[in-house]
């Protein structure tokens, strides 16, 4: 099975200067499929913002990471698993989660935390509810078991992912900054070694399938799914930190993911300028009878290669061997670059490393700017509503799927093991401690997929601010960035303009917030039947907290606080200064000791944001008054960008007000904390039970 | 005193318990491997949380088969402490030390929430810093914490008085609410809600923290 094309197989024979053998060609189009070598995206993905003064590791590694002072640094990453997820719900979200959480471990950092942001179709299409079960179950089957909490994210729903949903999954972990490990083979004579799992026939062009697009035949890539298992990984991430310490024993280290050992070897030969001699009868199988073909391209999983330093091999086996692991040393570094494989005695095939990496193709496909989009969609939701009874209006949004409390999934994920979470899911953004130096670190991933399919540049530049909104208001500064871009078939001219725009937006914005882009993955060809997602940029953002400091919460805390409005309710258009001031007034707000709640107003406008104050564990209302001349849907439900509800004592009223600069709009006053209701103007009155009974109930 | 902590292959919660006796209650500690029989004179063992052997064919029924579960049994028939934790318990169910044994949750999803319990003894070695009755909190993350046990093994553990904690609002379908127990001779106690997660004021919640006090406070004695 080759997907390559006529030209770029024609590109194939003269680089080797002879037709490639059947393994080669294999090994060829997985590492020039789309997954793997990002040749529809490369050009636009070139103009991130990848550098700061924490930045460590920038894109091009298994995980970017970023200083936190002290000796210490943080890993992370976020990846897709969308065409896997769909076709197997439960194993391919399991096997996204272990492909991220081998991503971070690969860098030598222990992973503390994992968050995700999930897509599914309508709520009434018949594969939803399978498919929000099986993934779900699968993401808290793998990280239960592993004891990394899964400490966050979002799950939507809308018809555009109903033939795709979107797995995202994103994972950090904590390291020494002197301590970091990279996927480069180097020393000639370094013996080449595989451990972990035993290789299988599963996942054999998984990386292909995940560069196409689904048709009715999708249900038969089944077999291309990767089975997980987190006990293995358990085991192999224990190993493999154990091994780290071992001072100078490992030369290099990556993680077989995408296209397995094809994709480990070749890059890690790229990176050292060496290349490798693999006897492929050594490799633990899992079945007999597997060819070459099918060993270079198998994606089991749990599975790493690493190189040593000759001498060194038994102190290593030692320990993969004491946590019940396969370790085979299956060749060596060697100093011509290519990649050569050896299988009972023959030569299986010898490829120049360069042109599998290096030289795999780049495309500029055409550009369109679609036509019709621009109009704002149907308002049929407004304009079914019943009455003007903004009581039920407000129950009917809280209670809608993409409002609702996310309890029922979130209930299946172990978000407290490793005892460094501060705040999970539910609130702005996530954020655990670290132990070592006893700093917090907070995450946030976001996506705003119909602002992106509207303006796809806008809808960009909002999601990154959101994210960022978010951390400001757990008290964290943004320092950094990893995203998925998930969009539908590059071949399809609108779908790269949109690309091209999400692209420009995302890095305007991470300059702005000085938050770089320090890894991430694409996701083309979420295309079933024709039919593209939106486009689905995931921003997941980190941020920091310093030493000692508690994180701010959403949740109202006490009778008689005031409560204002950060920014403004009109429809002007995003303003990058106003979205600065408004994140700058909240965090120093927060940093000088003067709030006591903060919450980040989006989906469903003011009036959700309002209710979702009210529902921590006290249960405390609100009284609020806003008279800004908009209508009442516009004051209740707009979804005006840079705002944030903050609520404080009132003796730090005057100090709060104080803070703001000139140039800057103020904030409002807008009401006060007490009862167990939530009054909004004279047209929402409404008991807090009775709205959180429909927020908490809707999904389980 | 000195805590002795078991790592089984699958164990997740043998750092986070580590953390609490050794870091935050400034007791020593040390781990125990499963292959290993040597108990290193330990006043105290603990089976952590987590999945050994990856729950493979039941939770907890292959590391309860481990070589140091010999030395753990000799040690509790010498009057011991032992404690497990969540798949802890689940391994000293399986391993026979303490009756009945622990099944899927009702809803056959995993359960990760804070949930309400009641201290029903606290004449116990384990839970004698804690008041009769008294309610606290602690978090709970399993997939088999579904107490079960037929109705004659009921009727012992409760003429024995060997139910230490119930769930006040049941989340598992638990038998008789059961959240812990003891065994008869008191010197052993499994538990599934995570008392080491709930031992820090800034993890939001520290009324875990007196199961290990009170274990403490035995050999200050």
């Amino acid at each position: 099975m080759s997907t390559l094309t006529d030209q770029e197989y024609q590109q194939v024979v003269q680089a080797l200067g002879r037709k490639p053998n059947e393994v080669e060609l294999g090994i060829f189009s997985v590492m020039w499929s789309e997954h793997c070598c990002y040749k529809s995206s490369k050009i636009y993905l070139k103009q991130f913002p990848t550098k700061s003064s924490r930045v460590l590791q920038g894109p091009g590694e298994n995980a970017g990471i970023i200083d936190i002072g002290d000796g210490y640094a943080i890993a992370f990453k976020m990846e897709s698993h969308n065409h896997p997820s769909f076709i197997e719900p439960y194993q391919g979200a399991a096997t996204g989660v272990g492909g991220i959480l081998r991503d971070i471990f690969t860098m030598g950092a222990r992973p503390i935390a994992s968050l995700n942001s999930l897509r599914f179709g309508a709520m009434n299409h018949p594969r939803t509810p399978y498919l929000l079960r099986g993934v779900v179950a699968g993401i808290g089957g793998y990280g239960n078991c592993m004891g990394i909490p899964t400490v966050g994210g979002e799950t939507t729903f809308d018809e555009c992912y109903n033939g795709n949903i979107l797995v995202n999954a994103f994972t950090l972990g904590v390291l020494k900054k002197d301590k970091i490990f990279r996927g480069i083979a180097k020393g000639v004579g370094n013996p080449v070694i595989l451990v972990g799992s035993k290789t299988g026939r599963d996942g054999i062009h998984g990386a292909t399938m995940a560069s196409d697009v689904f048709d009715k035949e999708s249900e038969s890539k089944r077999p291309t799914v990767q089975v997980g298992d987190p006990f293995t990984e358990k085991k192999l991430m224990e190993a493999c930190l154990e091994a780290f310490e071992l001072e100078g024993a490992i030369v290099g280290i990556q993680d077989m993911g995408a296209a397995g050992f094809t994709c480990s070897s070749f890059e890690m030969s790229a990176k050292g300028g060496v290349g490798m001699e693999l006897m492929l009868d050594k490799i633990p199988l899992r079945e007999t009878g597997m060819t070459p073909y099918e060993i270079m391209l198998s994606e089991s999983q749990e599975r790493m290669l690493l190189i040593a330093q000759k001498g060194r091999e038994e102190d290593l086996r030692k320990i993969f061997e004491k946590w019940e692991l396969e370790f085979a040393i299956v060749g060596e570094v060697i100093a011509e670059k290519r990649v050569k494989g050896y299988f009972h005695g023959e030569l299986a095939f010898d490829l120049p490393v360069e042109p599998v990496t290096d030289a795999a193709p780049v495309y500029e496909r055409p550009v369109e700017v679609p036509g019709t989009r621009f109009q704002v969609p149907s308002t049929s939701n407004l304009e079914s509503r019943t009455s003007d009874n903004y009581n039920d209006i407000l129950l009917k949004l809280l209670s809608s799927p993409n409002l609702c409390s996310k309890e029922w999934v979130w209930r299946q994920y172990d978000k407290t093991v490793g005892t460094n979470t501060l705040l999970a899911s539910g609130a702005d953004a996530a954020v655990v401690r670290i132990k070592e130096n006893g700093k917090a670190i907070a995450m946030s991933v976001d996506g705003k997929a119909k602002d992106c399919y509207l303006n796809p540049y806008l809808g960009a530049v909002e999601t990154v601010a959101e994210a960022a909104r978010n951390l400001v208001c757990v008290g964290a500064k943004p320092v950094g960035v990893s995203d998925c871009l998930n969009f539908g078939n590059p071949e399809n001219p609108e779908i790269m303009w949109e690309f091209k725009e999400v692209c420009r937006g995302l890095t305007d914005a991470c300059k702005k917030f000085e938050t770089p882009i320090v890894g991430g993955n694409v996701s083309f060809y979420n295309e079933t039947e024709g039919k593209n997602i939106y486009p689905t940029p995931i921003v997941a953002m980190v941020g920091l907290l310093e030493k000692g400091v508690t994180p701010m919460t959403p949740w109202w805390k006490q009778n008689g606080d005031i409560i204002y409005l950060i920014g403004e309710n009109n429809d002007q258009p995003f303003d990058f200064e106003q979205e600065l001031a408004v994140q700058g007034l909240c965090l120093e707000a927060f940093q000088k000791g003067l709030l006591q709640s903060a919450h980040d107003v989006s989906e469903g406008g003011l009036a959700v944001t309002l209710a979702e104050c009210c529902f921590g564990k006290n249960s405390l209302g609100a009284t609020v008054d806003v008279n800004d001349g908009l209508a009442p849907e516009a004051i209740l439900f707009g979804e005006a960008p840079s705002r944030i509800v903050v609520s404080l004592k009132p003796e730090n009223e005057k100090e709060f007000v104080a803070l703001v600069k000139n140039g800057v709009t103020s904030p409002t006053l807008i009401g006060k904390v007490g009862g167990n209701k939530l009054k909004i103007n004279d047209w929402v009155d409404e008991s807090i039970d009775k709205l959180w009974k429909g927020w908490v109930t809707a999904l389980g | 005193m000195k805590f002795g902590i078991i790592q089984f292959l699958g164990s997740n919660c043998e750092a986070d318990t580590f953390h609490v006796v050794h870091n935050v209650l400034k007791q020593e500690a040390v781990y125990l491997w499963h292959e290993e029989t040597d108990l290193k004179k330990v006043d105290c063992v603990i089976l952590p949380g987590g999945f050994s052997h990856g729950d493979y064919l039941r939770a907890g029924a292959m590391a309860a088969r481990s070589p140091i579960m010999q030395s753990v049994a000799a040690f509790a028939d010498r009057g011991g402490l032992v404690l497990g934790i969540c798949n802890g318990f689940q391994i000293l169910c399986e391993a026979k030390f303490l009756p009945g044994v622990l099944v899927r949750n009702k809803n056959l999803q995993f359960i990760s929430e804070d949930v309400e319990l009641v201290l029903e003894r606290t004449d116990t070695l384990f839970t004698s810093l804690y008041n009769v009755g008294q309610k606290i909190r602690l978090p709970i993350a399993n997939m088999e914490g579904h107490y079960y046990i037929d109705d004659a093994g009921l009727t012992s553990l409760k003429k024995n008085n060997q139910i230490v904690l119930r769930y006040t609002n049941n989340p598992n379908g638990s038998i008789g609410d059961i959240a812990g127990i003891i065994n008869e001779k008191g010197n052993v106690f499994g538990l599934m809600p995570h008392p080491e997660r709930a031992s820090e004021k800034i993890l939001g919640n520290n009324e875990g923290r007196l199961i290990f006090e009170s274990i403490i406070k035995l050999c200050r004695r």
